[in-house]
C-alpha cells in the first residue's frame, strides 16, 4: 500500500478522508444555502411579529377563502388524476397495441410545457373569446376565470404524475395474477379490486402524494387561467402573491408557511413510503 | 410493419380504460395545445414572426434560455456530487440531506420565490452580506439564476443516484489494480458511466428552468431587456388581452420545449445503446 498513513488502511476504491470531508462539506453547505435557508426564511418572516400576528393573518377572510378554494381544487383534481392514472396504466400495461410509445409521450407532454404556456392553451381553448368557451359562457358555465378552469390547469400540470408511478410497477408485476383470477371466473371489477389494487396501492398513494403537493402549490398555470379574483378564484399561491405585492409580508409568509408545512409533511410521508414499501414503489421513482 | 393494430388479450376493461385515457388526454392536454397551435396557424407565420422578432421578446427568450443553461450546468456538477456523497458516504444527517434534495419538487414555486427574495434582497440576511461586498443579487440576473438553480436542483441528483448505486466496486478495483490513481478512475471509469444519466437530468433541469415562472418573478425585478423572462411576457400580453401575441410567444416556447423533449429522448436512446440502462 502506498498510503503514507501507518495507522489507517484505505481501500484503493475509497477517496482519501480529506477529499471525503470536503465533498460532504460542499454537499451540506450547498443544500443548506439553497434549500435550508429558504425554508428557515419562510418561517422566520411569518413569525416576525410573533405567533399571534401570523395566526391572525390566517384568520383573514381572503386567506380562509383561498385555503378553502385550494382544498376544493385538490379534492377535485387529485381524484380525477388518480382515475386517469389508473386507466392509463391499465391500458398501457395490460394491452398490446400500436402507438403505445406515442401515447406515453403524449401523457408525458405536460412535464415539458411551461405552466404559463399550459394556462395559455386552456385560455385559448375555453376562454370567452373561443368558440367553445363563448358558447359555454352563454350557457352560464364559464370555464376560464372560474373554478373549472383552475381545475383544468391543475390537472394539466399534474397529468403524468400518477400514471408515471403506476406504469413501471404494473409492468413489473405482470399480468399473470390477474389472468389466474380471470380463469377462476372472477369478473373484471372483482379482479381489479382484489388483485390489482392491493398490488399497486403504495405506488398509487405515492403518486397521489406528489400530485397533491403539486396541485395545491401550482402557480404559473393558475395565475393565467384564474383571473385572480379575490375571494373567488384566488388560490393559496395566488393569494400569497397578492399579499406579497401589497407589502403584507407577515400575511404572505404565514400563508406560505402553511404550504411549506404541507410540503414537509409530503416529503416525510414520501420518505416513509420509500423506506417501508420500496419494493412496491417503482424502482425508477426518482422524479 | 405487419404487426396488427391491437393484439387480442383476455384482460377486461379495454374499452373503459381506453375511453377514460383518451377522453381525458384530449380534453385536458390535446385540445388546449391544439388550440394554441390553431391560433398560430390562423394568425399566420408572418405575423408570428413579427411578434417574436422584437428586441424585447428576443432578449426575454435569450435570457430565459441562457440562465436556464447556466443553472442546469451548475446542477449537473452539484447534482452529480450530491448523488455521489449520498450513496457512497455514511455520515450523520445523510438521510435528512437526502430528503432535502426533494424539497424543490414539493415546495410551491411561489413560496420558493418569496422566500428566496426575502433572503437575497438587499435587506435580507444573505442579500445584506452580499451588498457589503458590493454585490447585488435580488432583482438582477444573479437572482434569477439562484431561483433556477433551486427549481432544477433535484433532477440531476435523482437521475444519477440510482446509477451510482449500481456501479460495481469490482470495476473500480480493476482500475485500481491496473495502477490507475483514484482521480484517473474517476475520470476514465466512473464519470463515463454516470454521464448518460447526468445528461438526462441536465436536460430535465434545463426544460424545467426555461418554463419556470413562479419562483423567478419575485426575485427577478422584471425589468424589460434586463431581467424579464419569457413566460412573464406571455402573462403581460394576456393581461392586455392580446391573445395573438401571447400565442406567438407561447408557440416559440413550445417549440423550444419540444426540441428539448426530443433531445432528452435521443440522449436516453444513445445511453441505452451504450450502457444498457438509463
Amino acid at each position: 500500500m502506498s498510503d503514507a498513513s501507518a495507522f489507517s488502511f484505505r481501500a484503493p476504491t475509497d477517496e482519501s478522508p480529506l477529499v471525503r470531508r470536503v465533498l460532504i462539506g460542499v454537499a451540506v453547505l450547498g443544500l443548506g444555502l439553497l434549500v435550508g435557508a429558504p425554508l428557515v426564511a419562510v418561517f422566520a418572516e411569518a413569525l416576525k411579529q410573533g405567533w399571534l400576528a401570523a395566526l391572525k393573518s390566517l384568520g383573514n377572510r381572503d386567506a380562509l377563502s383561498a385555503i378553502r378554494l385550494t382544498l376544493t381544487i385538490a379534492a377535485i383534481s387529485v381524484p380525477l388524476n388518480a382515475v386517469f392514472g389508473i386507466a392509463a396504466a391499465w391500458l398501457i400495461t395490460r394491452f398490446d397495441f400500436r402507438g403505445k410509445a406515442f401515447l406515453i409521450t403524449l401523457i408525458d407532454l405536460p412535464f415539458s410545457v411551461s405552466p404559463v404556456v399550459a394556462g395559455l392553451c386552456i385560455v385559448l381553448m375555453f376562454g370567452a373569446n373561443s368558440l367553445l368557451g363563448g358558447w359555454l359562457v352563454a350557457q352560464g358555465f364559464p370555464i376560464v376565470f372560474a373554478l373549472p378552469g383552475i381545475v383544468l390547469a391543475t390537472v394539466f400540470i399534474t397529468f403524468p404524475f400518477i400514471a408515471r408511478e403506476l406504469i413501471p410497477v404494473m409492468i413489473e408485476q405482470g399480468r399473470a395474477e390477474e389472468e389466474a383470477a380471470l380463469t377462476l371466473g372472477a369478473g373484471g371489477w372483482h379482479v381489479f379490486r382484489t388483485v390489482t389494487l392491493p398490488n399497486i396501492r403504495w405506488a398509487l398513494l405515492y403518486g397521489v402524494l406528489l400530485c397533491n403537493a403539486r396541485a395545491m402549490g401550482e402557480f404559473g398555470a393558475v395565475a393565467v387561467v384564474s383571473g385572480k379574483i379575490r375571494g373567488q378564484t384566488a388560490t393559496m399561491p395566488i393569494t400569497i402573491e397578492m399579499l406579497y405585492n401589497e407589502y403584507l409580508s407577515v400575511a404572505a409568509f404565514s400563508l406560505a408557511a402553511v404550504l411549506t408545512l404541507l410540503a414537509l409533511v409530503t416529503l416525510l410521508a414520501k420518505t416513509v413510503l420509500e423506506r417501508r414499501h420500496a419494493d412496491q414503489i417503482a424502482a425508477t421513482h426518482r422524479h | 410493419m405487419g404487426r396488427p393494430l391491437y393484439e387480442r388479450s383476455p384482460m377486461p376493461g379495454l374499452g373503459l380504460s381506453a375511453g377514460i385515457t383518451l377522453t381525458m388526454l384530449s380534453i385536458v392536454v390535446l385540445l388546449p395545445v391544439g388550440a394554441l397551435l390553431a391560433k398560430g396557424v390562423s394568425f399566420g407565420p408572418g405575423n408570428l414572426w413579427d411578434v417574436v422578432n422584437r428586441e424585447r421578446v428576443w432578449s426575454a427568450l435569450f435570457l430565459s434560455f441562457r440562465l436556464s443553461f447556466f443553472a442546469a450546468i451548475f446542477n449537473l456538477v452539484f447534482g452529480t456530487l450530491l448523488a455521489w456523497v449520498l450513496v457512497r458516504y455514511r455520515f450523520a444527517g445523510r438521510r435528512l440531506l437526502d430528503a432535502a434534495v426533494d424539497l424543490p419538487f414539493a415546495l410551491p414555486t411561489a413560496v420558493a420565490g418569496i422566500a428566496l427574495t426575502a433572503l437575497y434582497a438587499p435587506n435580507g440576511v444573505l442579500g445584506g452580506l452580499a451588498q457589503q461586498i458590493g454585490w447585488k443579487i435580488a432583482y438582477t440576473q444573479t437572482g434569477i439564476l439562484i431561483a433556477l438553480v433551486f427549481v432544477g436542483l433535484p433532477f440531476v441528483a435523482r437521475t444519477v443516484q440510482p446509477v451510482v448505486e449500481e456501479i460495481e466496486r469490482e470495476v473500480e478495483e480493476a482500475s485500481a489494480t491496473l495502477g490507475a490513481s483514484r482521480l484517473t478512475t474517476l475520470r476514465r471509469v466512473i464519470l463515463p458511466m454516470l454521464a448518460p444519466a447526468a445528461l438526462t437530468g441536465f436536460a430535465l433541469a434545463l426544460a424545467r428552468a426555461v418554463g419556470e415562472y413562479g419562483s423567478v418573478i419575485f426575485i427577478a425585478g422584471n425589468i424589460p431587456l434586463k431581467t424579464e423572462i419569457a413566460p412573464l411576457l406571455i402573462v403581460i400580453q394576456l393581461e392586455e388581452f392580446n391573445y395573438d401575441a401571447a400565442a406567438a410567444i407561447g408557440i416559440a416556447m413550445l417549440t423550444i420545449s419540444f426540441a428539448m423533449l426530443l433531445a432528452i429522448n435521443l440522449i436516453q436512446i444513445w445511453s441505452r445503446r451504450r450502457i444498457g440502462y438509463v
